[in-house]
């Protein structure tokens, strides 16, 4: 009896869309053979993203830090459930059963570990200022907006969530675009994150050609920061891009591999990567 | 006795004239400027390879002051080349060492305080009282507050431990010369970095007589260098391939093409720019303080605040009342010589300046917004420009939405919380924004609301050392001062 | 207190404003950085003198005294340039004897009234008493508010007490002490201000303390009242006068109130008909400080002082 196969599609504002452009390109399973069709979105369909995070964006800024904790930990239950499945999508483009493995555990516990930052980061890296005039000054983190995430190619699951979740976990909405070798993970991740309670347009994934979206990337100017892996000329795109706009950058070279598995890979200054710092004056009188 | 009669109640005027009138009380401090500056490279003043030199002339009189270097790529590879020889033992220096330093510099300073107030004014043309009693003192205060810092770097960051960068490029702006220096300096050194910094061409003589406290404290030499000279200097500066870090204050539009130079060689960077920001004033307010912080949020320093209170946003319902108070208040604001001790509003800071002030006042007036000006006298020489009010503003005059850097406020209207937060984020600017209300909890609700690195409520223009300082969007990258500003001078290592 | 009054105190000081306290002695610290020299000085502490109402409030006080305080308010100084001052403020029985020396001059007789320092007793004695002070040939009342209504929120009383003071003054000038310290807050003081202004003429006080509490006429307080006077004046065109009281003891403390004056209310306040000092100490050192600017030479304080712990 034949298969009923999986269109995939990219999950974008909570719904599972294909390209404007009706582009797509063919992957193959790790034995050579068709396996589906991918999106290649264009620069409308990141726009349509953008638009998108930016409607999720005040919804999800100001919802109480227990609550984003508990959403979070919720996706790693989904990561979970389906954790297998995962597994198989990784190993897809050949990379082995138990380094596959070994990727979606990782991911997993990423996901928990950024869980529970939700509620303690702004502890950390907030602050009361002891001024020498008679104003109470304080000092607390807010997120950016809305972050651009080019994800690197290796590790498609692991590589994308350690630059998506500091971001979110910090109240902003995220726009990715995933591995361009191996971008079906994330079409996985989109369905599991919309069976999460994240709610639609907080995160946002988009599969198509870095070439091809790095420069909307750069320039967009609703992107308030960008998180990319990339190499020398990307980055340098990445970067003259974004001055008109004056994005927060966060760049990571290509060429030299990044141990996502690291325990430096995660943690609070990831987080605080994509947060400015307000600070508030008031006197104090009667 | 009778009983006594109103004189006249349908005038209710309020006389500001001259029946008790302030004599002239210039500051009589002398600034010991010297006829001619070389540039500070390596401990020493040097001539400039350039062989040229620029005139630094008083914005108060338009007399020159004295004779600037002007260096070129060689100086400032000179200036980079012992910054980097400087860091290899600097930063290895233990940190309860550097803070010595930090600390002995910041006393110098206070010792030579009344000299300093006197040469910023005269180059700069701010107030003699601002340039005394805020300038001066608060750059005292930021070297003290960052000695502190240097040997407890390890308390910052939870998990990371703070590593000096490198050398760092500073350049800095024109309207507070020795306090941005301050600004910068003190972090970068606290942290362990050695500097290669450029003054404003218009305001170099602060950084350079600060040289000379350098040398007084002993600092090693080539810890930092000053380069002086214009924007081709700056782009030296910025382009010098030692630089580990930029940090620029200043315009916007050269803060975006620094961000693109730096495009591809991993350099760090933090921009403190420009600002359009939104002063709310609601109908609750203590409206007599909210007028002062509008006062002090526009005129403060002519204007040439990059934080600035320029768009004044007022609840409909009082914004007559604020207009009204705001006239009267112009009249006792005086406008003058800035080595007076009774100028409120001194000098504009250049020719250019004053020509750009200028044009954005004559097309607010074509755009239709309504002009008020107080009677007041300028001096014949000189650049001033009187202290300026346009009401009947809308949201897209220019006047609303183009940084003027000069002493023009901008008054808008609004009706709800809602709107004034709407009106106030509409800029591709995020730099401060101020909130005047008696209502505690509208206070937190409008200073979540708005984007904007500093919010001041019932305040307005409130700067310290250990408060971070910097902006949103268009406004800036990082922060400066406080604990957060450490962070944007040093790399943060895994704690093993 | 009540819920009626409660809303009352409340309403009034929505009515009025708030003032934010860090604000105000923000702007009066800006006041202290005016330079005040030469002939602006000069002038300056002679307006000063001229607002001088020189007090003396001892149960000790004798006709004696009181002699020799009218004599030094008609003549500061052997040096004729120095003016007289603007009154001398005396207790109640006290009146008639400053009377002897003062009337026919410029000079005017104040008196505090209505059972002054306290307030507390009943109305009809301190009405009594400021129709006594009257008929002695005072000039001025000084009277103090009813601190403990006004606390409570019983405003109409406050206001109602003020409007019997005033009618027993007839057409002597009234002036009104909130007692500041005791309403503690700028918030109160504006209120207070405003409660009195309400029923006050053209030309009457409003002042800011009656020197027999632990704090008086601050920099802060005397702020918060020009304010008020002016804005009450930009309502209704009634120009009430301005008298802060105790604690201004230095030529230097007068000049910084005077240069707030002429900052807030402009050029028509600087005259002793719209603004005075109440002080005892500050004469002498206004003249001192005149003598000084005339010969060049600091002066030691004990020539113009009757201190006897002068050093």
């Amino acid at each position: 009896m034949l298969k009923i196969t999986k269109t995939p599609k990219c999950y974008v504002g909570g719904s599972f869309i294909r390209s404007e452009s009706g582009r797509v390109a063919p992957i193959k399973d790790a034995s050579g053979a068709f396996f589906a069709n991918i999106p290649l979105c264009t620069r409308k369909d990141l726009r349509n993203a953008v638009e998108a995070a930016a409607k999720a964006g005040p919804g999800w800024a100001t919802r109480n830090a227990y609550n984003r904790g508990q959403v979070l930990y919720r996706l790693a239950e989904m990561l979970e459930a389906r954790a297998a499945e995962m597994s198989d999508a990784i190993s897809l483009s050949g990379i082995s059963k138990k380094d596959a493995n070994r990727e979606v555990r990782a991911s997993i516990e990423r996901v928990v570990h950024y869980a529970g930052w939700t509620d303690k980061f702004q502890a950390l890296l907030g602050s009361v200022n002891p001024v020498a005039s008679s104003h109470f000054n304080f000092t607390v983190t807010e997120p950016m907006g809305i972050i651009g995430v080019v994800a690197p190619d290796e590790k498609p699951l692991l590589g994308l969530l350690s630059l998506v979740l500091p971001a979110i976990t910090g109240g902003n909405t995220a726009v990715a675009l995933a591995s361009g070798t191996q971008p079906y993970p994330s079409i996985l991740l989109g369905e599991m994150l919309a069976t999460s309670d994240l709610p639609r347009g907080v995160v946002n994934l988009l599969t198509g050609r870095r070439d091809e979206l790095i420069p909307t990337f750069a320039t967009h100017a609703h992107l308030r920061g960008l998180a990319a892996v990339g190499n020398l000329d990307e980055r340098k795109a990445l970067q003259i891009g974004a001055s008109d706009s004056v994005k927060r950058l966060k760049l990571i070279p290509s060429e030299t591999p990044t141990d996502w598995f690291a325990e430096n890979a995660q943690g609070l200054y990831e987080i605080r990567d994509h947060l400015e710092a307000k600070t508030t004056w008031h006197p104090i009188g009667a | 006795m009778p009983v006594k009669k109103s004189t006249c109640p349908a005038a209710r005027e309020l006389l500001f004239g001259d029946l008790w009138e302030y004599d002239p009380a210039p500051e009589s401090a002398p600034a010991f400027i010297e006829p001619r500056y070389g540039l500070f490279i390596n401990g020493k003043f040097v001539a400039p390879k350039t062989k040229k030199y620029f005139d630094s002339i008083s914005p108060r009189n338009e007399e020159k002051l004295s004779e600037i270097a002007l260096a070129g790529a060689a100086d400032v590879d000179a200036a980079y080349q012992a910054a980097s020889a400087a860091f290899t033992s600097w930063s290895k220096l233990p940190g309860t060492e550097r803070a010595k330093y930090l600390f002995r510099i910041a006393r110098l300073l206070q010792d030579r305080a009344r000299e300093f107030a006197v040469a910023e004014t005269l180059d700069g043309g701010k107030p003699i009282t601002e340039s005394r009693d805020f300038d001066v003192p608060m750059a005292a205060a930021h070297f003290f507050y960052h000695a502190g810092w240097a040997d407890k770097l390890g308390y910052v960051t939870p998990g990371r431990k703070l590593t000096p960068l490198g050398v760092v490029g500073q350049i800095i702006p024109w309207n507070f010369p020795l306090l941005m220096l301050a600004w910068k300096l003190a972090p970068a050194l606290a942290t362990g970095n050695t500097v290669v910094l450029k003054p404003a061409e218009t305001t170099s003589i602060t950084a350079l007589k600060f040289a000379s406290i350098l040398q007084d404290a002993g600092l090693p030499p080539g810890v930092v260098n000053i380069v002086t000279g214009a924007g081709e200097t700056g782009a030296a500066v910025v382009n010098h391939p030692l630089a580990a870090k930029i940090a620029f204050t200043g315009s916007t539009e050269v803060g975006k093409s620094i961000q693109r130079a730096l495009a591809g060689t991993g350099k760090r960077l933090t921009l403190e720019l420009g600002g359009k920001t939104a002063n709310i004033i609601f109908e609750d307010a203590p409206l007599d303080q909210a007028v002062e912080g509008i006062i002090n949020g526009i005129f403060f320093n002519q204007g040439h605040v990059c934080c600035a209170g320029s768009r004044l946003l007022v609840q409909e319902s009082v914004a007559g009342q604020i207009l009204s108070k705001l006239k009267i208040r112009l009249k006792s604001l005086r406008t003058g010589d800035p080595l007076d001790k009774n100028t409120d509003v001194g000098a504009i800071n250049s020719q250019a300046q004053l020509d750009r002030i200028r044009e954005l006042v004559a097309c607010g007036v074509a755009e239709g917004a309504e002009l008020y000006q107080p009677d007041c006298e300028l001096p014949k020489k000189g650049f001033y420009f009187p202290p300026t009010l346009f009401s009947k503003v809308a949201m897209s005059h220019r006047i609303a939405r183009d940084e003027i850097f000069g002493p023009v406020l901008s008054i808008l209207t609004f009706r709800t919380p809602e709107e004034a937060g709407e009106k106030a984020n509409n800029t591709c600017y995020g730099l401060s924004a101020g909130v005047w209300t008696d209502k505690g909890s509208r206070i937190l609700k409008m200073s979540a609301a708005l984007k904007a690195g500093i919010v001041w409520a019932n305040s307005f223009n409130k700067f310290d050392p250990a408060s971070p300082f910097g902006g949103y969007r268009e406004s800036g990258l990082g922060r400066e001062g406080g604990k957060q500003g450490l962070l944007d001078y040093a790399n943060l290592i895994q704690v093993p | 207190m009540s819920t009626r009054n409660f809303h009352a105190l409340r309403g009034l000081l929505n009515d009025v404003g708030a003032v934010d306290q860090v604000g105000i002695d923000e702007r009066v610290a800006k006041f202290a950085t005016r330079s005040i020299k030469k002939n602006a000085k000069v002038f300056g502490l002679k307006l000063a003198v001229t607002m001088v109402d020189l007090t003396t409030l001892e149960g000790k006080d004798t006709p004696g005294k009181i002699a020799s305080l009218c004599q030094k308010a008609l003549r500061p100084h052997d040096a004729t340039d120095i003016p007289p001052t603007a009154a001398v403020c005396v207790y109640p029985s006290m009146v008639k004897h400053a009377a002897k020396h003062l009337r026919g001059t410029p000079v005017k007789i104040a008196s505090v009234a209505a059972a002054f320092p306290s307030s507390q007793t009943p109305l009809r004695t301190r009405i009594a008493e400021v129709r006594a002070a009257v008929a002695d040939g005072a000039d001025e009342i000084d009277m103090v508010i009813n601190r403990g209504a006004f606390l409570a929120g019983e405003l109409q009383l406050v206001q109602d007490e003020i409007s019997a003071v005033l009618e027993a003054c007839g057409d002597r000038t009234l002036k009104v002490i909130l007692e500041t310290s005791e309403l503690e807050t700028y918030d109160n003081i504006r209120a207070a201000s405003f409660l009195a202004m309400r029923v006050l003429r053209p030309g009457d006080f409003i002042k800011t303390s009656t020197g027999k509490t632990s704090a008086n006429a601050t920099p802060g307080n005397n702020q918060v009242m020009l304010e008020a006077i002016r804005d009450h004046f930009l309502a209704t065109g009634i120009e009430i006068a301005m008298k802060p009281a105790g604690g201004i003891r230095t030529a230097k403390q007068a000049l910084h109130f005077l240069v707030a004056v002429k900052e807030t209310l402009g050029d028509a306040w600087l005259t002793n008909t719209r603004y005075r000092f109440g002080a005892s100490a500050l004469l002498n050192d206004l003249v001192r400080q005149l003598v000084k600017e005339k010969t060049g030479a600091y002066q030691a304080p004990y020539t113009f002082s009757e201190s006897s712990s002068a050093y």
